[in-house]
């Protein structure tokens, strides 16, 4: 559906996207994955014709897009702060796009209608969008980028105000919805758990190119380099020399997958793969400040001479803080990331 | 495209303000085609005009001085407190501004002058002393400070003042360095307003200030219209024009300030019944001073207009509707057809305003370079430069081909609107800027073209401030006076060039109608700014 072939945006020096490929494929979810300031947000602009471009193509369903004025891109765009028209209720913010098409007053009120029933608003209609929960405005929203039947669906931070529960539960609803109806959709968020449970490919942006692409899986289980690795929220990394299965760093030996890649490298430890024993066994380290989240304990561990270590444990496992502890490392959690000899700098 | 908008405003305002202006100063300074700037230092160094300049300055400055310290409480009190009536009292409070400097000259000669209230009760006159002008001019702007500022304080969140007590600082502390910080600019941007205008009154000193006080506007009145010394208005004009040149400058430049962020919420949250003796008797002082300053004189206006020699009654207004009655010949025509006049140039007069003052903010909707900047600037130099040069620049430059208009109506409405747009300005700009880019981005991506999207989204939007726009652009031009009382036609006064005419008269009768058609000036004023605050909702504009 939509291909950026070395899509090119400057701000004065600055290069906010940096000849960017990207495909996504008709009725797939993609999710560009970046923290701010790494070019997603222009990524959206210029494929919806809001901002030029100094250099590449966008093509839709095969057309180049050069020269194409927005209103005619037949795109869908949901704004961060949903951008709803203040001065129009809910049912004329819904069919504004479908006015601008063209399309039958029945026809329209008809439209609307299903559409307000889909979201999970029926009958909201006269409301004025003043009046509606932050919840309800996303839901508007969405109606009203909907409602022309867009080719493409993109969402520029499609949560990113909502409260967190409400986040939680709007995310699924938002990946069954376009799932049922077949929806293509590229969406941009800086939060991965949001990316990562809307998206079916996620693409991880880092100053305006791409730093990785894949499955969440993929990206979740192998990040691609150091600052994949710590935008997915992994604190444990750490340059190292890898040696067959064993890796040298700054704590000790840590073991590694077999078949890793050999030399100098950063080192990714899972907290997961960071088990608290005995003080004499292993790397000694005093238990720092512990963070509850709800089935399990993050524990940050103070290695003398050492980096900090995060760790995970279970709620009856957790040491006290201020313990001393030795710590070991499970192989099955570890990953040398790509991008060797580079020093984790981020 | 954004060059074609201000294509209108730019060649309305080189015709019809910087062609006459410039010509009227060519001719003063001009002799045998030579440029006589000598003239300005042998102007500036006569003693008559420099005592001009001095008290210009000075009741300015007294006069701004004066309004801040009376009219900043009643801003805090509008912005913070709750009681019945607020809402009526702020639209009362505000009449003063619109209303014609005629008007209010005329009230505070009813209230203070010769046979006025206070000389009937106690024998005090103050016309013709500087007090009686001081007084008037906070009157007149006392409106201005509380709408500026206020409009602010109610604004700013009051946990930010929390926020510091919590932290430590006393009552006071925290005002000092939380609230007054926010405020300055707004403060200073007001003062500068007030100074603004009352530097270059013209009718309230003429009407109140007698011979022995002059400022420059009524002095280049004098020099053009009695004196025919266009040397030396020419010279006056020029000073006026580079003092409200600096004043501009720095107002921008105090406004652009004003625009840096602060957190702003809903001013129905910020207000509360007042608590306490201390606030009780603040509310109580504001409401005194109000009904003073504001409701006394426009009350003593009213009442002599219906007071006549045989008692109350409308003899005054039945006289309006005859010629030469009291044995004068002021008019060919009964002065009641000054309404007629006044209001018919007025609505042409806004409809002009509104379609170069809506382009012109169009334009500069979007923030821009220096420029356009400058352009901003230029639409408010007819707030300060001398009605009474444009007044008579077009009486010498538009009575020839192609633009031969002096015997034509027309003229009347272009010099009003000419005062108009930037009220119009001012007005819309702030909310064409406050519609958020994206609105329209989104109004595009649904697939509404440039136009459409300009239709859809911004035109709704902003048609409250259109209606404001034109509300003050009609009050402006019904009271405009300074250049009015040159180019309005003898058979076709308007309502202050009547109100003018009928007070340089003697005689009772004369005077009586001169309220008589001040009240009905102030009416007409009263009623559509009271509409207005009908249909606004935003009181952060700059009037």
């Amino acid at each position: 559906m939509l291909s950026l072939q070395a899509a090119t945006v400057r701000f004065g020096e600055r290069a906010a996207l940096d000849a960017v490929d990207l495909e996504v494929d008709d009725h797939r979810i993609v999710c560009v994955l970046g923290p701010s300031g790494s070019g997603k947000s222009t990524l959206l602009r210029a494929v919806a014709g809001l901002q030029p471009m100094d250099g590449g193509r966008v093509l839709l369903a095969g057309q180049d897009q050069a020269g194409v004025p927005v209103h005619r891109r037949g795109l869908g765009l949901m704004f961060q702060d949903h951008q709803l028209f203040p001065h129009r209720d809910v049912g004329a913010n819904v069919a504004f796009g479908l006015r601008m098409h063209g399309t039958g007053r029945a026809e329209t009120n008809a439209r609307v209608r299903e559409l307000l029933e889909l979201v999970g608003l029926p009958g909201a209609e006269r409301r004025a969008v003043a009046a509606l929960s932050g919840g309800e405005q996303q839901r508007v929203a969405l109606a009203r980028a909907l409602a022309p039947r867009p080719k493409l669906l993109m969402l520029d931070e499609p949560l990113g105000q909502l409260d967190r529960s409400l986040r939680e539960r709007l995310v699924v609803e938002l990946r069954t919805l376009f799932q049922e109806l077949g929806t293509t959709v590229l969406a941009v968020t800086h939060d991965q758990g949001e990316a990562f449970a809307l998206a079916d490919r996620v693409v991880v942006m880092r100053d305006g190119r791409i730093a990785q692409e894949g499955t969440p899986l993929d990206v979740w289980q192998r990040p691609a380099s150091a600052f994949v690795a710590r935008f997915l929220g992994f604190d444990n990394v750490t340059p190292a020399t890898v040696t067959g299965q064993a890796a040298a760093t700054a704590w000790g030996k840590v073991p590694v997958p077999e078949g890793s890649p050999q030399g100098e490298a950063d080192l990714l430890v899972r907290p997961a793969g960071v088990r608290i024993g005995a003080p004499e066994d292993g790397l000694r380290c005093t238990v720092g400040v512990r963070t509850f989240r709800g089935n399990h304990v993050t524990v940050r561990l103070l290695p003398e001479n050492a980096p900090v270590l995060e760790a995970e444990c279970a709620l009856r496992d957790t040491p006290d803080e201020g313990a001393v502890v030795g710590v070991r490392f499970d192989a099955a959690e570890t990953v040398v990331l790509a991008g060797a000899g580079k020093p984790s700098g981020a | 495209m954004r060059l074609g908008l201000m294509a209108v405003p730019v060649a309305f305002f080189a015709v019809f303000f910087a062609y006459p202006v410039t010509a009227i100063v060519g001719r003063g300074l001009k002799a045998e085609g030579d440029w006589q700037f000598g003239r300005i230092g042998e102007v500036l160094s006569r003693p008559d005009i420099l005592d001009v300049l001095w008290f210009t300055t000075w009741q300015a400055l007294a006069s701004t001085a004066l309004t801040l310290l009376i009219a900043l409480p009643g801003a805090y009190v509008f912005a913070r407190f709750d009681f019945p009536g607020k809402q009526v009292l702020r639209a009362v409070v505000t009449v003063p501004f619109v209303l014609p400097t005629v008007v209010v000259g005329t009230a505070f000669l009813a209230l203070l002058g010769r046979g006025g209230l206070l000389d009937e009760l106690w024998g005090v006159r103050l016309d013709t002393t500087v007090w009686a002008i001081l007084l008037a001019h906070v009157f007149f702007n006392y409106a201005v400070v509380v709408r500026t500022v206020g409009g602010l304080w109610s604004q700013l969140d009051p946990r930010q003042e929390e926020a510091a007590r919590v932290l430590g600082a006393g009552r006071f502390a925290a005002f000092r360095r939380v609230t007054l910080p926010a405020l300055a600019p707004a403060v200073a941007a007001a003062a500068l307003m007030v100074f603004l205008f009352t530097f270059t009154s013209f009718g309230v000193v003429q009407i109140l200030g007698g011979p022995a006080y002059s400022t420059l506007e009524v002095e280049i009145y004098r020099q053009t219209a009695q004196l025919l010394d266009l040397p030396t208005a020419a010279v006056l004009t020029l000073v006026q024009f580079a003092a409200v040149g600096g004043i501009l400058a720095v107002h921008a430049a105090t406004v652009r300030r004003r625009e840096r962020a602060l957190k702003l919420v809903d001013p129905a949250q910020t207000s509360r019944r007042p608590r306490g003796a201390g606030q009780w008797a603040l509310l109580g002082g504001v409401l005194l001073t109000a009904l003073l300053l504001i409701l006394l004189p426009l009350g003593v206006l009213v009442e002599r207009s219906f007071d006549g020699p045989g008692g109350y009654g409308f003899g005054y207004y039945e006289a309006l509707q005859t010629v030469g009655a009291g044995g004068s010949s002021t008019f060919l025509v009964p002065p009641l057809e000054a309404v007629g006049n006044s209001l018919r140039y007025a609505l042409v007069a806004t409809l002009i305003a509104l379609v170069v003052g809506g382009l012109a903010a169009a334009a500069l909707t979007r923030r821009a370079g220096r420029l356009v900047r400058g352009f901003d600037a230029l639409l408010m130099l007819p707030l300060g430069v001398s009605a009474v040069t444009v007044g008579f620049g077009f009486l010498i430059t538009l009575d020839k081909p192609p633009l031969d208009l002096r015997t034509s109506w027309i003229l009347v409405p272009l010099a009003q609107a000419l005062v108009g747009v930037p009220f119009v300005v001012r007005t819309m700009l702030p909310v064409l800027r406050a519609v958020d880019d994206r609105l329209r981005e989104a109004a595009a991506v649904l697939g509404a073209s440039p136009l459409r999207a300009w239709r859809e989204v911004d035109l709704p939007l902003v048609r409250r401030a259109v209606l404001v726009a034109a509300g003050f652009a009609f009050a402006v031009s019904l009271g405009e006076f300074g250049a009015t009382v040159f180019i309005a036609r003898p058979d076709n006064p308007t309502l202050p060039v009547a109100v003018a005419r009928l007070l340089g008269r003697s005689g009772e009768l004369n005077y009586g109608q001169a309220m008589a058609l001040s009240t009905i000036l102030m009416l007409v004023c009263a009623v559509s700014l009271l509409l207005l605050e009908r249909i606004r909702t935003d009181r952060s504009g700059e009037f």
